[in-house]
C-alpha cells in the first residue's frame, strides 16, 4: 500500500508542488509590505518556471500512467495541456504587473488566485474521473469569480462577477446533474470504466442521453459556445484588463481538456449524438460571434465575440471525432491561447500608464505614434483571420481538413462564410490603427522587458506558421492515444 | 423492542420540528426548530449505527450552518408580512411542484424497488466495527485525491471571501490600545483661564 501511494505522488508531482508551492507563496504574501509585492510576484513566476521546467524534461516520454485507483490519468495529452497552462499563466502574469501597480491593484492575491486557477487546469488536464473534472473545474471557476471581482471599486467588475458566478453556477449544476445520471446508469464515475462499460444496450438508454445532454451544456458554457455564451462580452468587457487576459487564455485549455476527458474518453459510444450536438453549437457560434463582433466598439467585447467564434472552430473538430479532427481541435485551441495572450496582453501593456485603453477610437492611428506595438497587434490580427505565414491559418486548415475527410462538407463551408464576415472587424482594427487619426493610446513607458514578452509572443505565432510541424507532431501524439 | 420505540419517538419528533419549520411565524423559531430536526435525524442515524455521520450532521449542520442562519436571520431586518404577500398567488404552482415530487416519490418506491432490498432486515454489524474507520480508509485510500482536491477548493473559497470583504479604506476608524493606553490628561484637558463675569 505504501510503495503505491509513494509511486501515485511521483505520478501527480505537478500538481502537489503547485499546491505546496501556492500555499507558500500565499504565507509569504500576508508578511510583505505593500511596496514588497514584487517578491509575491517573483515566487510566483519562479514556481511556474520551475514547473515548466520539470515538465519539460518529463514531456519526452510516451507513456501512460494511471494513478490514485485510476482517477489520474499522466498521457502526453495532459502533459501538453499542462506545459501550455502553466506557460499562458506566466505569460498573464508577465503582462498584468504594470497595469495592476497603475491602479493600486497589485496585490498578493491576483498571483495566488491565478495558481489556484492554474492548479484546477492541471487537474483537468489529467483527470480520469468524473469526480475529479468536476473538484478541477470549480477550482477554476471559483477563482476565475473572485478574479473577475478583484477591483472592488469598479461596479462594472462587480455586474460582472455576479453575472459570471450566478450563470457559472447553474452550469456547474448542470454538469454535475449531467454527471449523477452518467454514474446512474452505469454505475462508476471512472472514466476508463465509462469507457469500457457503456455498450450498444445502454448506449439508447433515454436516461443516458439526457445526462449527456446536461453535460455538453455545462461544457459548453465553460467554452462560451452560443446559446451558453451570454456571460462572456460582460465579463470581458467589465473585469480589470489583466483579468480578461486571465480569463481569455488558460482556461479555454482546461474547458478543451474537458471536453475531451468526458466526451471523447468517456462516451465514444454516444460519439453520434455527441457529435451532432457539437455541430449545432458550433455553427451557432461561429454566425453569431462573428456577426456580433463587428456591432462592438469596445475592443474587450469584441475579443469577446471574436473568442465565440474561435470555440465554434475548436468544436468543429470534436464533430469530425476522429483523431485527426481531435488533433486539430488541440492545435487550434494551443494556438488560440497565444492569439489571445497576445491580443489582450497588447491592451493590457498599452493601458499601463494609467488610463483604460479599450475602445476602437483609442487605438486610432496608433502607428504613427507606436509602429512595432501597432505591427504586433496587425500580426496578431492577421493570424486570427487565418491568413497564411501565420499560425491561425494552419489551425483553420486542420480543422477544415478533418472536416473534410469524414464528408462534413456543408460543416466546412458554413465555417468558411463565417471566417470571411469575421475577417471584416479584424481588418477593421488593423485599418484604423495604420490609416485614422485621432486616437489617444500609445505605448510610451511600458517597460522593456513586456515589450519583449509581448514581440516573442507574436513572433512564437509566425514562427509556427513557418515551421508548424513540431507543434503538430506534439498535438499528434497527444491525441494519438486517446 | 426499545429501539423501535425511540425509533417512533424520535420521527415523530422529526416530523413535528419539519412543520415547525414551515409553519413558525418567527424565522428564529423556525430556525431552531431546523435544529431540533438535525438532531432529531442525527439520533436516528446513531440507532442505524452510523455514528461518524451523526457527529458530523451535529457538528457542521447544528454548530456551524445553523448559527450561520440564526446570525443572517438575526441581523437582516426582514420584514415577514411583505414575504408572506404572495402566498396565494404563488400557491398553486408550489402545489404543484409538491404533487409531481409526492408522485415521483411512490412511483419510485412502489413501483421500482421490485429488485431492491428495501425493508429487508439489516444486520447489526458486532461491536468492533467502527464507520469511522472504514470511511476514513476509503477517503484516505480510493478517494485520497478528490478529497486533498475539496481541501485547496476549501482554502481557495477562503481567499476568495477574505480579499472580497476585508479592506483596507483610508479613514477608517479603528481603535488603537495602545495609543489609548499612553493618553495623558494633558491630551484631552485644556485647561483655560477665565475672568469670573461680573454680574
Amino acid at each position: 500500500m505504501a510503495s503505491a501511494l509513494s509511486t501515485d505522488l511521483l505520478t501527480a508531482w505537478p500538481e502537489i508542488i503547485l499546491a505546496v508551492g501556492l500555499c507558500l507563496v500565499l504565507v509569504v504574501d500576508i508578511f510583505l509590505k505593500d511596496s514588497y509585492r514584487d517578491v509575491t510576484y517573483l515566487l510566483s513566476i519562479f514556481l511556474l518556471a520551475g514547473i515548466a521546467w520539470s515538465l519539460l524534461g518529463a514531456g519526452a516520454g510516451g507513456e501512460t500512467t494511471l494513478a490514485f485507483g485510476g482517477s489520474y490519468i499522466s498521457d502526453p495529452l495532459s502533459r501538453v495541456l499542462k506545459l501550455f497552462a502553466v506557460a499562458a499563466v506566466a505569460t498573464v502574469f508577465l503582462y498584468s504587473r504594470p497595469y495592476l501597480r497603475a491602479r493600486g491593484l497589485h496585490l498578493g492575491e491576483f498571483y495566488v488566485l491565478g495558481l489556484f486557477a492554474l492548479l484546477g487546469i492541471l487537474v483537468l488536464a489529467s483527470s480520469y474521473s468524473l469526480l475529479v473534472s468536476y473538484l478541477g473545474l470549480e477550482l477554476l471557476s471559483l477563482s476565475l469569480y473572485a478574479m473577475v471581482a478583484f477591483n472592488r471599486d469598479s461596479p462594472l467588475a462587480a455586474e460582472a462577477a455576479m453575472k459570471y458566478f450566478v450563470l457559472g453556477a447553474i452550469a456547474s449544476g448542470t454538469l454535475l446533474y449531467g454527471m449523477s445520471l452518467v454514474y446512474g446508469v452505469t454505475g462508476s464515475l471512472n472514466i476508463g470504466d465509462l469507457q469500457a462499460t457503456i455498450g450498444t444496450a445502454q448506449a439508447s438508454s433515454l436516461s443516458l442521453w439526457v445526462g449527456l445532454a446536461f453535460l455538453v451544456a455545462g461544457i459548453a458554457f465553460k467554452f462560451g459556445a452560443v446559446p451558453f455564451h451570454m456571460w462572456a462580452p460582460d465579463v470581458y468587457q467589465g473585469a480589470p484588463t489583466a483579468v480578461t487576459l486571465f480569463v481569455g487564455t488558460a482556461p479555454k485549455l482546461g474547458a478543451l481538456a474537458l471536453a475531451i476527458r468526458i466526451l471523447v474518453e468517456g462516451l465514444p459510444a454516444l460519439g453520434d449524438l455527441w457529435q451532432v450536438m457539437l455541430a449545432a453549437l458550433a455553427v451557432l457560434s461561429l454566425v453569431l460571434g462573428n456577426v456580433a463582433a463587428i456591432a462592438q466598439a469596445n475592443l474587450k467585447r469584441m475579443l469577446a465575440y471574436s473568442t465565440i467564434a474561435h470555440v465554434g472552430f475548436i468544436l468543429l473538430g470534436f464533430v469530425a471525432g476522429t483523431p485527426e479532427g481531435i488533433q486539430a481541435a488541440l492545435f487550434y485551441t494551443l494556438v488560440y491561447v497565444i492569439m489571445a495572450s497576445g491580443s489582450f496582453g497588447f491592451l493590457v501593456l498599452l493601458s499601463s500608464r494609467g488610463e483604460e485603453v479599450e475602445t476602437l477610437e483609442d487605438i486610432k492611428g496608433l502607428w504613427q505614434r507606436s509602429p512595432w506595438f501597432a505591427l504586433m497587434m496587425v500580426l496578431l490580427m492577421i493570424s486570427m483571420i487565418g491568413v497564411p505565414p501565420l499560425a491561425g491559418f494552419y489551425a483553420k486548415w486542420w480543422i477544415l481538413s478533418a472536416l473534410l475527410e469524414t464528408n462534413h462538407v456543408g460543416l466546412a463551408v458554413a465555417a468558411l462564410v463565417a471566417s470571411v464576415i469575421g475577417a471584416y472587424y479584424y481588418l477593421r482594427v488593423i485599418k484604423m490603427m495604420l490609416f485614422d487619426d485621432g486616437g489617444q493610446a500609445h505605448a510610451g513607458g511600458v517597460p522593456l522587458d513586456v515589450r519583449v514578452v509581448l514581440s516573442v509572443n507574436v513572433l512564437l505565432l509566425l514562427l509556427i506558421g513557418l515551421l508548424p510541424d513540431r507543434l503538430l507532431e506534439l498535438c499528434a501524439r497527444a491525441a494519438a492515444l486517446i | 423492542m426499545f429501539t423501535t420505540f425511540l425509533f417512533y419517538a424520535l420521527s415523530t419528533v422529526l416530523l413535528a420540528a419539519a412543520i415547525g419549520v414551515i409553519t413558525a411565524r418567527n424565522p428564529v423559531y423556525a430556525a431552531l426548530f431546523l435544529i431540533l430536526a438535525f438532531v432529531a435525524s442525527a439520533v436516528l442515524w446513531l440507532l442505524l449505527e452510523a455514528e461518524f455521520l451523526a457527529i458530523v450532521l451535529v457538528l457542521v449542520y447544528v454548530g456551524a450552518v445553523m448559527v450561520l442562519f440564526l446570525f443572517v436571520v438575526m441581523m437582516l431586518d426582514i420584514n415577514v408580512t411583505t414575504m408572506r404577500e404572495g402566498f396565494l398567488r404563488y400557491a398553486p404552482v408550489g402545489a404543484i411542484v409538491a404533487g409531481i415530487i409526492v408522485l415521483e416519490l411512490a412511483y419510485v418506491i412502489w413501483f421500482r424497488s421490485d429488485g431492491l432490498p428495501v425493508g429487508a432486515q439489516l444486520v447489526p454489524r458486532d461491536g468492533a466495527y467502527s464507520s469511522t474507520e472504514e470511511l476514513g480508509k476509503v477517503l484516505y485510500t480510493q478517494y485520497l485525491y478528490p478529497f486533498e482536491l475539496a481541501g485547496m477548493l476549501l482554502l481557495l473559497a477562503i481567499v476568495a471571501a477574505i480579499l472580497l470583504t476585508m479592506r483596507h479604506r483610508p479613514g477608517l476608524k479603528v481603535q488603537d490600545v495602545a495609543e489609548q493606553v499612553k493618553v495623558q490628561r494633558g491630551d484631552r484637558v485644556r485647561m483655560v483661564q477665565m475672568k469670573s463675569e461680573s454680574e
